[in-house]
């Protein structure tokens, strides 16, 4: 077990974890932070995407260890009050179906967008390729980027 | 307007006394409610509420609380089913409060989502349900205002007397109305006046979504909660032998291991009772990484099971069955031999009419082709995971289920306590498909949390999930026409059947379209488990039925909607042999609409075009598929489906819904596959196990609905079956080649084709 002072959605948390442990299961079961979502664990699905200074990353895959003081950000920290052009988007063209990938969907969208304002069509393809949607909701998610980019 | 009398449904709406788990019921307090999304101002939260029935409750500011009876699992029943309820209690949206209830079957109707029947069933009740309120609140009024109540109307909730000029809203009559006896009759709205149904209303849950509430089983949290990871045998056909507790005891966070067994002995199981492994290991632990990481150090031995019979209920009170579990380790390649055996065989003859024989016999030509498709996983995004807290004689149980009122009784005798005592509390699902009206996870759950006596919370891992079985079966059909010199069809024949069960709907179109028709079927029995995968059998015989239809009409020179409308004229008009499971009307008039839609008369050149449609759970569906090959790759550029499922009461919802089937339909039509090698599943994770993603997923799809006014019908299954053919149809059309097993994506790269 070792200390971690780690800067998540802004704050400094403290957490005591074993060094090998995901990001994922930090956040989710010792920050309880659960929105950020188990899927895979083997980086094939997106659920678990974060953004670490900026970048999205697969917070299954990624030990605290690795994290020292980079910026993690989870869906719960993306905007105040729920109101990021992704989200909002996402509100908009009402994505979800069961819902469970969708946090990892946003996180995605929203690096892409944050470094890429205006993405084609194959920019988006390429961005969100890693996460999976089992219900189904692609189109809608294509659709959404395209507003958010908009309203950005 | 129709009059309904409400001693049909009364049982939901008695006021009923705590019960044993009373202190529980409806745990998850307004505040977590959900409120449309809406930017217009909102009602305050009222200080007081009044309870007109077991689904509605009002506030005194005239605020409203429904009731979502069913587990919703993506399908949007959480938003539609209150949308129900609050057009016939004629309040405004936009003040409507919806709460997930959780399992109360003394207080709610059938709380079961399945077979595409959440809205079709609840139609009635629901409804009723908020005329009730509705009567009770105008009651309320006019003994307030003393005038009679036949002159007072609704609007928005609002009631209005025209006479005397009064005016109040729900609220202000909702603690008299509370107080007054439920109407013996009421009456429902007429449909074209609805306000409500049929104008989309966002997803209740979306704003929680977005930001990542916690919503899911999975997400839930208790103070004491321990975490627990399981082990089953690696393979079909293997038990349990021993296990070396030593081998993980010392490792951080980790606390105990030892098996459970789901079963007690001589346990009578339901109908949803599926479970591959009923004793597997629980390890338990401090976090969920710690149990994890101890799985895979932990020393197990298993060995072969022997053969294992059981009875089990049938389906909505149907007889008990002896279910045979064969001995041995299985694999894809003896399955297919076998089935390869089958399809030559005499299969059980299910329907005949005329003389199929006699047709074949005088045949100028007969075209016979043979369909098969893999076992498929349901790979839900949320893994299998569930809460539990078992204390002395009482359970509460958080987590995803489909059919909590079977598993109930489960949980019930395994625990060794009366099912009262067990609450169910209803989580969203992070999808369904189907497998999670298998519960046995939350007896898992149970049992360990009773053994530790602490709250816990199970998690499978992603390979847990996907090797536990409860698939889609493999299947196979075999379809022959017999064909006069002039291309007249004399006789058709469907020889059906799977592992390990027969996907044959003999009664479904082309039967009672043609005079020599003939349907065998057959199964040969198998250890691994199958369960209901969207649109069951539905999902494989569609694909088949409908890719022949089109050959068919190929050779017999026919367009291939042109061909489908003859064969429903010929059922209309005069149809052939008794029980056809189909209103031929309505299953042309979707296929009319998919060729308007579709422009299906005007082709664009360099797109090929399939067709297909099919009826199930009660719907019509037409779907068009485009393809183009595009820098050698074939790419689905557009869907078109059209659709008879009666009233649509969320419509924007049940497009999405329409889209994501016809998605999962693509995906699991050119990728979906599970094999098995010496009973052990091939693929354990979406590193091999490949699933449609961004880039595969249509350019463009179009859902459109028939405008009937019929009384609504299913929605989440029956737009799934139609894709695998209208693609394969497609497909030919775009490469020249057939397909006649799935997946599609190996045959179209032998073809030197990307995908």
């Amino acid at each position: 077990m070792a200390l971690y002072n780690l800067n998540i959605n802004g704050k400094t948390q403290q957490v005591d974890v074993d060094p090998n442990t995901p990001m994922l299961w930090v956040l989710r079961d010792h920050l309880d932070l659960v929105g950020t979502k188990f899927g895979c664990g083997i980086a094939q699905c997106g659920a678990c995407t974060i953004h670490m200074d900026g970048n999205a990353m697969r917070s299954c895959q990624l030990p605290v260890s690795s994290v020292g003081d980079s910026k993690i950000t989870t869906i719960e920290g993306l905007s105040e009050s729920g109101d990021h052009p992704v989200q909002q988007a996402w509100m908009e063209h009402d994505v979800p179906q069961c819902g469970y990938c969708q946090a990892g969907q946003i996180m995605s969208a929203a690096a892409l967008l944050a470094q890429n304002p205006n993405p084609s069509d194959t920019d988006i393809d390429n961005a969100m390729n890693g996460n999976l949607c089992r219900c189904g909701t692609y189109t809608r998610i294509k659709a959404a980027i395209k507003t958010a980019s908009q309203n950005l | 307007m129709s009059n309904l009398n409400t001693n049909l449904d009364r049982r939901s709406f008695l006021k009923v006394s705590a019960l044993a788990g009373g202190g529980m019921m409806l745990s998850f307090s307004w505040l977590a409610g959900c409120k449309p999304s809406t930017k217009e101002e909102l009602l305050a939260m009222p200080k007081e509420w009044f309870e007109l029935n077991n689904y509605i409750k009002i506030g005194e500011n005239g605020a409203v609380t429904l009731y979502s009876p069913n587990p919703e699992f993506g399908s949007n029943v959480k938003t539609s089913m209150p949308m129900i309820l609050a057009e016939e209690l004629d309040t405004d949206w936009k003040n409507v409060f919806v709460e997930q209830a959780d399992f109360y079957p003394e207080r709610f109707d059938r709380q079961f989502t399945g077979g595409s029947q959440g809205i079709r069933q609840g139609w009635k009740p629901l409804r009723t349900a908020g005329a009730t309120a509705r009567a009770m609140l105008v009651a309320a009024a006019a003994q307030t205002w003393n005038v009679p109540a036949s002159e007072i109307t609704t609007s928005a909730g609002i009631l209005e007397h025209k006479g005397s000029g009064k005016k109040a809203h729900y609220g202000e009559v909702a603690s008299l109305a509370a107080t007054l006896e439920v109407p013996e009759e009421v009456q429902l709205k007429d449909v074209n006046t609805f306000t409500i149904i049929g104008n989309s209303k966002r997803n209740v849950d979306g704003q929680k979504i977005v930001t990542g509430k916690p919503l899911f089983g999975i997400d839930h949290k208790v103070e004491g909660m321990k975490y627990a990871a399981i082990v089953h045998p690696p393979a079909f056909g293997m038990k349990l032998k021993s296990f070396d507790k030593s081998s993980v005891s010392g490792m951080p966070g980790v606390l105990d291991v030892f098996p459970i067994n789901v079963f007690k002995e001589d346990y009578d199981r339901n109908f949803f009772d599926t479970t591959t492994f009923p004793e597997i290991l629980a390890i338990v632990g401090n976090s969920t990484w710690e149990v994890m990481q101890a799985k895979k150090s932990l020393a197990v031995e298993w060995e072969n099971a022997p053969e294992t019979s059981f009875s089990m209920a049938g389906f909505g009170g149907r007889p008990s069955t002896q279910v045979k579990v064969p001995a041995g380790l299985e694999n894809t390649v003896a399955h297919k031999a076998r089935m390869a055996e089958y399809i030559q065989k005499n299969g059980t003859v299910v329907r005949r009419d005329g003389n199929p024989e006699e047709g074949f016999k005088k045949a100028a030509k007969v075209i016979e082709r043979t369909y098969t498709v893999p076992f498929l996983a349901h790979n839900t995004m949320e893994p299998v995971n569930c809460f539990a807290d078992v204390k002395g004689d009482k359970a509460v149980i958080y987590g995803p289920t489909q059919a909590p009122d079977f598993i109930r009784n489960t949980i019930a005798s395994s625990l060794g306590m009366p099912k009262e005592n067990v609450q169910i509390n209803l989580a969203r699902m992070g999808g369904g498909f189907g497998i999670r009206a298998y519960s046995h996870h939350m007896v898992e759950a149970a049992l360990i949390s009773q053994k530790i006596q602490a709250p816990v919370k199970m998690v499978y891992s992603r390979e847990d999930d996907m090797t536990y079985g409860i698939y889609r079966p493999t299947y196979s059909a075999t379809y022959r026409a017999a064909l006069d010199e002039n291309n007249n069809l004399l006789a058709f024949h469907v020889k059906a059947g799977g592992i390990p069960e027969s996907p044959l709907h003999a009664n479904r179109f082309p039967a009672g379209a043609i005079d020599n028709y003939l349907a065998e079927s057959w199964d040969i029995p198998s250890n691994i488990t199958i369960g209901a995968f969207r649109a069951p059998r539905s999902n494989f015989i569609a694909g088949a039925e409908q890719s022949f239809l089109d050959e068919l009409a190929e050779a017999m020179g026919k367009d291939p909607i042109e061909f489908r409308l003859e064969l429903l004229k010929r059922a209309e008009t005069n149809p052939v042999g008794e029980n056809n499971d189909y209103v031929p009307k309505r299953y042309a008039s979707v296929l009319e609409l998919v060729r308007d839609k579709s422009n299906w008369n005007s082709p664009q050149a360099n797109v090929s075009r399939g067709v297909s449609a099919y009826f199930c759970h009660n719907s019509y569906v037409a779907e068009v598929v485009d393809t183009v090959i595009k820098d050698n790759q074939p790419v689905v550029e557009a869907v078109y489906a059209a659709v008879d499922c009666g009233i649509v009461v969320n419509p924007d919802a049940a497009r999405n819904m329409g889209e994501g089937a016809i998605v999962d339909g693509l995906g699991n039509a050119f990728f979906g596959e599970m094999a098995f090698e010496n009973g052990a599943p091939t693929k354990t994770n979406f590193d091999k196990y490949r699933m449609i993603r961004h880039k595969e997923a249509p350019k463009k799809i179009e859902v459109h609905f028939v405008d009937n006014g019929e009384d609504p019908t299913g929605l989440g299954e029956p737009l799934f079956p139609p894709v695998f053919a209208a693609l394969a149809n497609s497909l030919y059309k775009a490469t020249g080649k057939r397909y006649y097993e799935q997946p599609f994506a190996p045959q179209l790269e032998m073809q030197n084709l990307k995908m």
